[in-house]
């Protein structure tokens, strides 16, 4: 089943590492996984997409290391999630008018012009960018690039596991 | 000199470890600790110059585990410390508090393949329960308490230091004990009031319940607490190989050990169980066998001070996050609250049961008095001679598994053992490391042949530094349990576990490293030995006790098999 965590831990050398060592270690399946400041200053906020049974164990393995301070789940509609996607479609003389202008109802923001393709920036929730793709897929998807999921509770949110 | 002087790194490393109470460090130098080895020399800590960096490793979980105090090593870097790997990843699974403190190489040269550089920090991520890199003398001392803390609260364990050698050289300040404050670190020592109650009610209320009784019972300086508790709540109590000791095996409540190699009535009890109330366990492979049969009828009570290990391998009924000793005693309050004045449940029908099986299904072996030596009747005799007063610490294997089965446990940390790694070659300097904390006790290694020619070279170590312990070397020529699963399950096809005869001579072997060498070949010969290694008090003493090396280590539950099916023999697989 698939999880999306919200972890905060201390901005120190080889936290990311401990953290992702640890679903290898304990053989949970990492789907995505972003990095970044938070608001706070030497905090950090790992977002992790996972794959995992039992996510509750997952939650206390995360809590027994030192450096991780906060561990929330963002169950599936109580979190706004995120993602970035960079995508080139083919697009020639012929397809370019239609591939722009389709672009803009989805409300991509065209970022580069090619002789024989486009190339567009998608940001939004997950279903938006799955969404682009489907309709960008007829005219050829040269190259994807895609950020890791952020999710962010709204007002309120579930902490998995207490400490 | 005050706690405002400037001093290099490595004096306030040494400074830091002495206010933490440390007595004595097992270690090894070389070139990126050399800075700290010079600060040793004037300070109050006994150092223990270990022959292998695992050896020191083990010698600080022994001297950890006879104490209940965090035991310290420190090496250099590189192969310093990935020789550390085993002990640390030993302490983890055992859950035995260490500080581990290596050198790194310069902080400029960090991560240019150095001489002698290894991630030591990294390495340690997975074998230690923190780790830390230092390379700013400032954090020098602030580290060490924290590791400390870490290492010894909560659940114990390993944790890792590793100090690059400018920090060392580098000018700071000892600085006033400061409290150590950790975010992120908050073990939780009370239980909840409401699954105490839960758990009371369930306990009151149970035909057949049972008390499995894990490590950390002992780690938390339990066992006082425990006896009370059995005593009121009157039911029958099983240990974990790591909890021998924990509660006195001659208790009319004991039955001992349960799982892989337990005795028939304590695998059987849990089965049967219609309560499995488990206290500081943590439901390790060798206890429950296939889980889908494992206590099929049994709702569960799990208390343990790490949340991560309730609900990790068994569904938990009532699942009490807290310290052992402290929970324990809770529930004796509220046990007097829920009970008042009424009796305490008989279980007759369920004692009646437990005895016949004690009495149908006996740990029991046969000595031929001309036949070899069994190692049983060897602890048996050991037993009789010092009344059960020694520590004894085992390596792994058949022999480690008969005197856990043998031995008539009275005392904690009597016991030392490598439990949840297995770590073959741990008896000899976890022995160095008890007798080194416990000068007064008898400590005695009780050892395989191929567990001994692991480490054997720290009986070097013991000789020179006058840490006068006992071993007892059961040679049976091989890897005694290997074999013993290649003639029940690979047909007797015996495949890299036959030692030979040749070589060692091991009472020769002993002589040369500066210890009293002794033989056993025959059973009469057990007694006198025994009595000649306990009169001698100036050197380390090795017995070489040549023992049956057909002698197969029963009862057994098959790996992954269920513990329904305890046999008692081979010819029960």
């Amino acid at each position: 089943m698939r999880h999306t965590l919200s972890v905060v831990v201390e901005d120190r050398s080889g936290v990311l590492a401990r953290v992702a060592s640890m679903f290898a270690q304990r053989a949970f399946n990492i789907h995505s996984l972003a990095v970044g400041p938070t608001h706070e200053e030497g905090r950090s906020r790992i977002t992790l997409v996972v794959d995992a049974p039992d996510v509750e164990q997952l939650t206390k393995q995360l809590y027994k290391l030192v450096n991780v301070l906060k561990v929330t789940e963002l169950a599936p509609n109580e979190g706004l999630e995120a993602e970035i996607m960079l995508v080139r479609v083919a697009a020639g003389p012929d397809t370019r008018g239609t591939v722009v202008e389709m672009a803009s109802m989805l409300e991509a923001t065209l970022i580069d012009l090619g002789p024989s393709s486009v190339t567009f920036q998608v940001a939004g929730d997950p279903d938006k960018l799955a969404r682009f793709l489907e309709v960008m897929e007829p005219f050829g998807v040269v190259e994807l690039v895609k950020s890791g999921r952020i999710a962010i509770g709204r007002k309120r949110t579930r902490v998995a596991t207490a400490r | 000199m005050t706690t405002d002087t400037h001093i290099t790194g490595a004096q306030a490393l040494i400074a830091a470890l002495e206010r933490e109470g440390v007595d004595v460090v097992f270690g090894i130098p070389g070139g990126a600790i050399l800075p700290a080895y010079d600060p040793l020399l004037d300070g109050s800590m006994r150092h223990v110059l270990a022959r292998h960096e695992q050896g020191a490793g083990h010698m600080a979980e022994g001297y950890a585990q006879a104490t209940g105090r965090v035991g310290v090593v420190i090496t250099t870097s590189g192969p310093g410390a990935t020789n550390l790997i085993t002990p640390l990843q030993n302490a983890l699974m055992d859950s035995t508090p260490i500080v581990a403190i290596t050198g790194q190489v310069s902080s400029g040269a960090i991560g240019t393949d150095a001489f002698q550089e290894a991630y030591t920090s990294g390495l340690a991520m997975h074998c230690a329960k923190h780790s830390y890199l230092v390379t700013d003398a400032d954090d020098i001392v602030p580290v060490i308490q924290e590791a400390f803390h870490l290492a010894g609260t909560g659940r114990p364990g390993p944790v890792l230091v590793d100090i690059s050698k400018d920090a060392l050289k580098e000018l700071t300040r000892l600085g006033d004990p400061q409290p150590v404050v950790m975010e992120g670190y908050n073990p939780t020592i009370e239980g909840n009031f409401r699954q105490l109650r839960a758990a009371i009610e369930l306990l009151e209320a149970a035909q057949r319940p049972v008390l499995f009784v894990g490590g950390g019972v002992i780690k938390a300086g339990g066992n006082r607490e425990l006896l009370a508790f059995a005593e009121a709540v009157n039911a029958p109590v099983v240990t974990t190989l790591m909890a021998r000791g924990a509660f006195p095996d001659q208790h009319r409540l004991a039955l001992g050990m349960s799982g892989m190699h337990g005795n028939y009535t304590a695998t059987t009890a849990i089965q049967r169980s219609d309560l499995l109330f488990s206290i500081a366990a943590r439901f390790d492979d060798r206890v429950t066998g296939d889980l889908a049969t494992f206590a099929p009828e049994a709702k569960v009570v799990h208390i343990d001070i790490d949340p991560a290990e309730i609900g990790k391998v068994v569904h938990t009924d009532v699942p009490i996050v807290g310290d052992a000793r402290v929970v324990l005693g809770q529930l004796l309050t509220t046990l007097e609250k829920q009970r008042g004045q009424a009796a305490p449940p008989q279980r007759t029908a369920w004692f009646e049961t437990l005895a016949d099986w004690q009495q149908r299904y006996p740990l029991a072996y046969d000595q031929d008095p001309d036949g070899p030596i069994k190692v049983q009747y060897f602890v048996d005799q050991l037993q009789e001679a010092t009344g059960g007063e020694a520590v004894v610490v085992a390596g792994v294997g058949q022999h480690q598994m008969w005197v856990s089965q043998f031995w008539r446990f009275t005392e904690p940390r009597s016991w030392i053992n490598s439990g949840g790694l297995g770590t073959m070659g741990f008896a000899v300097p976890a022995a160095i490391g008890a007798k080194v904390a416990r000068p007064d006790d008898l400590v005695f290694a009780l050892d395989g042949d191929g567990c001994f020619q692991m480490t054997c070279q720290e009986l070097i170590t013991a000789a020179t530094e006058q840490i006068p312990i006992k071993v007892a070397v059961f040679n049976n020529h091989g890897y005694g349990m290997v074999r013993q699963w290649q003639r029940l399950f690979y047909g007797g096809r015996y495949s890299g576990t036959d030692l030979g005869t040749v070589a060692p001579d091991y009472p020769a072997l002993a002589e040369s490293m500066g210890c009293v060498g002794l033989r056993a070949d025959r059973p009469a010969e057990v007694a006198p030995i025994i009595d000649k290694a306990l009169a001698i008090n100036d050197r380390p003493v090795v017995i070489e006790v040549v023992v049956d090396p057909d002698e197969m280590c029963f009862p057994m539950v098959t790996a992954g098999g269920s513990c329904n099916n305890v046999a008692m023999g081979p010819e029960d697989l």
